[in-house]
């Protein structure tokens, strides 16, 4: 099943690299791959370090909504539990109403905010179990208290100030080069191996805490550890696209049905959060009639997919 | 901007976050007497709606309160009076309405940190808006009234069919059950129940995608749904007022038919069974009735988080889990606490207004911490 998933991403990979006014078929596409010239120019320099950034991010979201299910043994829980998007938002909203416009200070406020949301709930729910029910619950609290600031902030503002915030919200992939691209993916890629490590004590857990810890599982370690991991990997891609919604969270429940098992495989999961965002990025960019910011069509897309498995579910009993 | 998935993390997981057997032991339920509880909410409510009538731009006495609404005064009071008479109106409407359907759904859910966004009636009322103000350009009140109202039926026969509520009734309420969906479920919701959350999650976030693509691509629905969205009670009169009221007394109508029935669903869905209670055709009727109110108080006020929760949350601490009990202290409790919400909202950056909306948000967000810091670990 894994390598399908590969052969599919690697397949959309390509064909997405020949899509845009410079139309290219796939066999071209390879060929400006290796060459040189106006083709090469248009595929490497333009357009792969997009595409590349999906296939990465969307890897990177899946895996830490994995991650996020596994230890908080919540399967609707997602890195959002902690309130990182709606803390990401409240930084750009902030940053705009002091009128600051730069990528760079809008990237930095989203990452800031994003971090100190996390950090809020952290400490308000400290005393509590790692990652017990209790994280979820201030996370559902700071979060709501977040988004009303932000509905707010959004009154304050310009209209067309107001539109550039929302869509920056939804998560877009315009106007991402290789210099974001580079560095995303080597600390993607070190995070990923990180939580790698952790499979094994992550499957003792899911046993239970008592069966984890008569096993040799230093149980409070490994979930600080995951979450840890699994903010940093959200962290990146936020400073990179800004918070997509729902890849962290559908990903794992689609890859765990796809691979029949109980637990959350984390590697399955980052291959279809890479495929989800890619052909998203895709859709946005090509398909529809206005240009959207890709999060909008991964809610869409991830919602209708998520629609189905249920329906299907409720078929079959 | 991200879908509402918060929400929906809290049921599946809390296997039973009402026990909080923790260290500490949970405070009992006051349960004082019903009658001295409704008696206190009553006078409460009083006092809210006698603030809100007296509080604003233009303060007025209480006395100057009583004197315009018997038809005496300044021309002055008779106009401040005309406008915050039906503002004052549309809060009571959506307060109660918004309690109900929380307490409703926290019983079908047994789960009391479930609230009535969960079966995706906030998002169908959204998308149905932003239909209307991007492609038909609808922007009068009594317009979008409609349209939220017949977005959130539409949504909650969605999320019924999808979530199996309906046909294969015997099977729909097994509770845990294998496969995914029982995995999901974590066995602490009873099967059927949590599939309709998940399938009123899924369908409101595709929804939601769906809404702030068409918004985002039209500047006049984006402005509309952003004030829209934040919730407020501002400039609603009667016209739109008296076209929601059928909807929530028939919403109240069916809440105190199947009252009984939750409550024996709360020991679960085979000894709710045992019982006689037809758990599917139950189910059906507790979401028939939560969109009904649900439905209606989003047509009137825009998305108002918290009331679902927080009411019940305040009722159950006061008159225990009956349903018996919590509905009539739902119906005074959720109104006193959306008058207070707009009210602060009036006076916090006079002479402009918070929307209604934003202030609970912010008030009851800390709430929530307080509270689940102290009763869950």
């Amino acid at each position: 099943m894994g390598a399908a998933l590969v052969v599919v991403v690697l397949v959309l990979l390509v064909v997405s690299l020949g899509l845009g006014q410079f139309r290219l078929s796939p066999a071209q596409v390879v060929a400006a791959l290796t060459g040189d010239g106006l083709g090469h120019v248009v595929v490497v320099q333009w357009r792969l370090p997009r595409a590349l950034a999906a296939v990465v991010l969307g890897f990177g979201l899946a895996v830490a909504g994995a991650l996020f299910q596994t230890v908080t043994r919540n399967p609707l829980a997602s890195p959002d539990v902690v309130g990182l998007a709606h803390g990401a938002f409240t930084g750009v909203l902030v940053a705009l109403v002091l009128g600051a416009g730069s990528w760079l200070t809008l990237t930095a406020s989203a990452v800031a905010g994003g971090l100190s949301a996390a950090l809020a709930v952290w400490l308000l729910a400290s005393g509590g179990a790692v990652g017990g029910l209790r994280l979820v619950v201030v996370g559902i609290g700071v979060s709501a208290l977040l988004a009303s600031v932000n509905t707010w902030l959004l009154l304050q503002v310009e209209l067309d100030v107001a539109m550039f915030a929302s869509a920056w919200g939804a998560g877009s992939l315009n106007g991402v080069t290789a210099v974001q691209t580079t560095p995303a993916a080597v600390v993607t890629a070190l995070l990923v191996v990180g939580a790698l490590t952790l499979t094994t004590s992550l499957r003792q857990l899911d046993l239970g805490d008592d069966v984890a810890a008569a096993t040799g599982v230093r149980v409070a370690l490994v979930r600080g550890v995951a979450l840890l991991l699994g903010v940093l990997l959200v962290c990146v891609a936020t400073a990179v696209v800004g918070p997509v919604a729902f890849v962290a969270l559908v990903s794992p429940h689609v890859a765990r049905r796809l691979a029949r098992t109980p637990h959350q495989p984390l590697l399955l999961s980052g291959l279809v959060g890479a495929l989800l965002l890619l052909a998203s990025d895709v859709v946005a960019q090509h398909v529809l009639p206005v240009p959207l910011p890709a999060g909008v069509v991964t809610v869409s897309l991830g919602g209708a997919y998520l629609v189905h498995l249920v329906a299907r579910e409720v078929r079959r009993r | 901007m991200p879908p509402r998935s918060l929400e929906a993390a809290a049921p599946s997981s809390s296997s039973s976050p009402e026990v909080g057997s923790g260290r500490r032991r949970r405070r009992a339920p006051l349960t004082v007497g019903l009658p001295v509880v409704l008696l206190a909410g009553f006078a409460a409510l009083v006092a809210a709606v006698v603030l809100s009538l007296a509080v604003g731009a233009k303060p007025l006495a209480p006395a100057a309160v009583l004197d315009a609404l018997a038809g005496r005064g300044s021309a002055d009071a008779q106009y401040v009076m005309g406008l915050r008479l039906p503002r004052t109106a549309a809060a009571v409407l959506a307060g109660a309405a918004l309690a109900v359907a929380g307490a409703l759904v926290q019983g079908l859910t047994r789960n009391p940190l479930a609230d009535p966004g969960l079966l995706g009636v906030n998002a169908g009322a959204a998308f149905a808006v932003a239909l209307g103000v991007a492609l038909l350009g609808l922007h009068d009140p009594w317009s979008v009234l409609w349209l939220a109202l017949s977005g959130a039926l539409v949504l909650s026969a969605a999320v019924i069919v999808v979530g199996g509520a309906v046909g294969g009734a015997g099977s729909a309420g097994r509770s845990g059950g294998s496969g995914a969906a029982g995995s999901v479920g974590g066995g602490s919701v009873g099967g059927g129940a949590l599939r309709l959350v998940l399938a009123g999650v899924a369908l409101g976030a595709a929804l939601s995608g769906i809404t702030t693509g068409l918004v985002l691509s039209d500047p006049d629905a984006f402005d509309a749904m952003r004030s829209w969205n934040a919730g407020s009670v501002l400039g609603r009169g009667w016209d739109v007022l008296g076209p929601a009221l059928p909807f929530v007394l028939a919403g109240l109508l069916i809440a105190v038919v199947c009252a009984r029935g939750l409550d024996a669903l709360s020991l679960g869905d085979d000894l709710a069974r045992s019982q006689g209670v037809r758990v599917a055709r139950l189910r059906l009727a507790v979401v028939a009735a939560v969109t009904l109110l649900a439905g209606a108080a989003t047509a009137v006020a825009g998305p108002l988080v918290f009331v679902g929760l927080v009411a019940p949350r305040v009722a159950r601490w006061l008159v225990g889990p009956s349903l018996g009990r919590l509905l009539p202290t739902c119906l005074l409790l959720g109104p006193v606490l959306v008058l207070l919400a707009d009210v602060i909202g009036r006076v916090l950056i006079a002479p402009a207004e918070v929307p209604v909306g934003v202030v609970i948000g912010v008030v009851g967000a800390p709430l929530l911490i307080a509270v689940a810091r102290r009763s869950t670990r």
